[in-house]
């Protein structure tokens, strides 16, 4: 399989402000790959950069093998782009745009055009400035979805769609998908990231933080636990991995680092389990971990009452 | 609460917003003003030069037609009111088109309003509060233009009258553009019809000076220069004012009683479904973005054209039968009807220029309104995307031009009965897409070099009107002339026609705009 985005090392300055600190990131052939993090940190700029429309201050960036910047056109084939704030001409009806953009990237299914239509329940007649934020997402959408290619660039592509509308979006990735399309996908949406991807980059200040498989990434952070146990436990706090620790009676609960759960178990089986719940940690607290540190960060130590 | 509540706040929040805007018209127009009284002071050494200069400007159609109607020229005051009276009226029509588009359709049109009439703000306060910041706008330029033609020790009356109509014309346009901003639902479009508006009243009191004075009591710009300020003032011409500025802000709080927020009167209508077949490329996006504002352009340049070229026979009228004065024209070399129309062109160039920055503009426009990037994620190169525009630009100035060579051809057709000079004129007007493509030329490298000052190529347009009205009247020196491009093309019909200027043009354009190119390929899309 090969690799469809290689970022090393990439930088970007906006003036005085660094957007990317030497950001990597790749993308296998075939592959949703979700790209998350807070607000203003990066996604977009990298989704930029990967266009051809910023240019890279240092680093290297690899699309489809070739350079985005000096031969965007015609990598451009290749790719479809879903920006997150999609802006229509006023004047021009969404049938034009989403003809106009098929024609543009080099062709348009005319079959899945018309279905892609239909599915999403896109009214082609009204005029760009009549639409509603989710409307003009859905022109992008099947825009895309409709173009035959092997790439998509999605920047928070579901922003302002209704729920129906986003299940029809994760079958339409996931159709494209089997097709043996490859997806980068940034979103804000964990359900659609946890349902859609095979593997997640959690960015951060312009840094890539984490890269993996969400089961690689739950690895990285802790299970709760909740045990009703036959006798009241002793000695749990001195267990590697165990935080939270709350012993009420004989009912334990504590959250556990992931790769400590075994011993934590079977400690617990010594005190005789009649209960127990053990929840792995869901992307959310997957995602506050990351962001919380860095409130906590830029918080900086609490003031002194 | 009522249907103005919350319109304090709003104004105040306005003028916050506008201050330096309204800042720079006011210096701009006062200075339109002010400089004429010294610069022509300075000019004559001696009253009896004065009243030889002034006696030829009074038979000058060309300079009738661009500034009104020639009374008491060879005094100062008479001088001002008449070279600055009809461009401060225009350039105060244009500033509150501007005030009044920003805070009513330009917010509608991008959702802002929805934003702030969610608040507790009566239903008339937006536009309340915008009529009253133009209207403070123009009272700010009305009594700065006083009291500067005061302190330079002109009369009062004749200053208070130039105050008084310049404040009173900018009212009637308020009240225009607050009906333009009524019909449609983008700011555009409303721009377009108000500009008309101020584009026909100019020209309606241009084809009034020159013939039989008719046509500028139907043009608010003729009202205001009936007052005859400096030349024996007459205050109830005002009163015209007054009563156009009330209907018209009326017919747009009545207009705007009957329409929803964020629609315009005229319904949007839905478009078609597919794409047709001129949508395949970005020339074809540009040639369909462009377009309406294309023809409206082309429209309103061929009526101006034939409006001018139809007054080209009153001339011998005007001169009538001083001797003096044809002496004094036939001496000059060229005939007084060629000069005329070389003049007109001249004129009408400027407007193509207009055109020119703002097509050339559209770029700029694109990419600030976050419509570009997308576009350039599919396969068109960016080259190509902004070729398109520029092709469009410069053969819509072709097109302008020779529209506004055509139109003053067939104006002066129609009005003698004689077609022998379409054809000439047709061709008179074709070297100005030269200094004109200079221009946009300039608005394309800004687009390149530095997109965010891009706007700044309206002053070079700027210039050129400045040098082109007051350049030769105020004497202004050679260098100063010579930075404009129009300045170096023959005048054609008046003088042959000179090849190297036009070619020299023409390379400077291709050069300013292939930096641009080149530039916008290197530099980051946002």
């Amino acid at each position: 399989m090969s690799t469809i985005i290689d970022i090393a090392g990439l930088v970007k300055r906006f003036g005085t402000t660094t957007a990317l600190d030497h950001l990597n990131l790749q993308v296998a052939e075939g592959e949703v790959h979700g790209f998350l993090g807070p607000n203003g940190a990066g996604k977009s700029t990298t989704i930029r950069v990967l266009l051809g429309l910023l240019r890279a201050d240092a680093g290297t960036v690899r699309l489809f093998d070739g350079d985005p910047w000096g031969e965007a056109a015609e990598l451009h084939r290749r790719l479809a782009y879903v920006p997150g704030d999609v802006n229509l001409w006023p004047g021009l009806s969404g049938g034009e745009v989403i003809d106009l953009l098929g024609r543009l990237r080099g062709g348009i299914d005319e079959k899945r055009r018309a279905d892609l239509v239909d599915r999403f329940e896109l009214d082609p007649t009204k005029k760009g400035r009549t639409y509603s934020k989710g409307n003009r997402q859905k022109v992008a959408l099947v825009a895309a979805l409709a173009s035959d290619v092997d790439l998509l660039l999605l920047d928070e592509p579901t922003s302002g769609l209704d729920p129906i509308m986003e299940s029809v979006f994760q079958d339409c990735i996931n159709e494209f998908k089997q097709g043996g399309g490859t997806v980068l996908l940034s979103s804000h949406i964990l359900a659609e990231v946890e349902r859609l991807c095979d593997r997640v980059s959690i960015i951060r200040n312009g840094v890539a933080v984490e890269s993996g498989t969400l089961s690689d990434l739950r690895h990285l952070t802790r299970t709760s636990i909740a045990a009703d146990l036959a006798a009241p436990p002793t000695g749990l706090d001195r267990l590697a991995g165990v935080h939270n620790l709350v012993v009420e009676g004989s009912r334990a609960l504590f959250e556990v680092d992931t790769d400590h759960l075994d011993p934590a178990v079977k400690a617990l089986a010594g005190f005789g389990i009649r209960s127990l719940t053990s929840q792995p940690p869901t992307l959310e607290e997957l995602f506050l971990r990351h962001y919380g540190d860095e409130l906590e960060a830029e918080a900086g130590p609490e003031p002194v009452q | 609460m009522n249907a103005l509540t919350g319109t304090g706040v709003l104004l105040r929040n306005f003028l916050r917003r506008d201050k330096w805007i309204i800042l720079a018209w006011v210096v701009g127009i006062t200075l339109l003003y002010y400089v004429q009284a010294p610069s022509v002071d300075n000019l004559y050494a001696t009253q009896v030069e004065f009243d030889k200069a002034a006696a030829g400007m009074e038979k000058n159609a060309a300079f009738i037609a661009m500034a009104g109607p020639a009374r008491a020229l060879n005094t100062v005051g008479g001088q001002v009111a008449w070279q600055a009276s009809a461009f401060g009226a225009v350039l105060a029509g244009l500033m509150s088109m501007f005030l009044i588009g920003r805070h009513t359709r330009v917010e509608e049109e991008t959702g802002r309003d929805e934003l702030v009439r969610s608040a507790a703000i009566g239903r008339q306060a937006p536009q309340t509060a915008a009529l009253v910041v133009a209207l403070v706008a123009n009272a700010v330029v009305a009594l700065a233009v006083t009291a500067s033609l005061l302190s330079y020790g002109l009369a009062t009356a004749g200053s208070v009258a130039l105050g008084v109509a310049l404040f009173l014309t900018g009212a009637v346009f308020t009240g225009i553009a607050l009906v333009a901003a009524q019909l449609t639902d983008g700011a555009r479009a409303m721009y377009g019809i108000a500009g008309a508006v101020i584009g026909v009243a100019y020209a309606l009191r241009a084809v009034g000076d020159v013939g039989n004075g008719v046509l500028s009591w139907f043009s608010p710009i003729g009202w205001g220069q009936a007052m005859h300020a400096f030349s024996g003032e007459r205050w109830w011409p005002a009163l015209l004012l007054v009563a156009g500025a009330v209907v018209a802000t009326i017919a747009g709080y009545v207009v705007f009683a009957r329409r929803d927020i964020g629609s315009g009167v005229y319904a949007a209508r839905p478009g078609p479904a597919r794409a047709g077949s001129d949508l395949h490329s970005a020339l074809g996006l540009a040639w369909k973005l462009q377009r309406g504002s294309l023809i409206g352009w082309g429209i309103g340049i061929f009526l101006f054209a034939m409006s001018y070229g139809s007054i080209g026979n009153s001339i011998g009228d005007l001169i009538g039968d001083s001797d003096a004065a044809r002496e004094m024209f036939s001496t000059s070399g060229a005939g007084l009807i060629d000069g005329f129309y070389a003049a007109a062109v001249l004129m009408l160039a400027l407007f193509v220029t207009a055109f020119a920055v703002s097509s050339a503009l559209r770029p700029r426009g694109e990419e600030d309104a976050g419509r570009v990037e997308v576009l350039l994620a599919t396969a068109i190169p960016r080259n190509r995307w902004l070729l398109g525009h520029m092709l469009i630009t410069t053969l819509g100035v072709v097109l302008l031009v020779l529209l506004a060579g055509f139109g003053l051809g067939l104006g002066y057709a129609l009005a003698v009965g004689d077609g022998a000079r379409i054809t000439e004129l047709t061709l008179a007007a074709l070297p100005y897409a030269a200094p004109v493509l200079v221009i946009a030329g300039i608005a394309r490298l800004l687009f390149g070099v530095a997109p965010r000052w891009a706007g700044l190529a309206w002053l070079a347009l700027g210039y050129c009107v400045v040098v082109m009205f007051f350049g030769e009247l105020l004497k202004f020196p050679d260098w100063s002339l010579n930075l404009s491009p129009f300045t170096h093309l023959a005048l054609v019909p008046a003088e042959g026609f000179e090849l190297l200027p036009f070619v020299a043009l023409l390379a400077l354009a291709a050069a300013l705009s292939a930096i641009g190119q080149i530039a916008f390929r290197r530099r980051d899309v946002h």
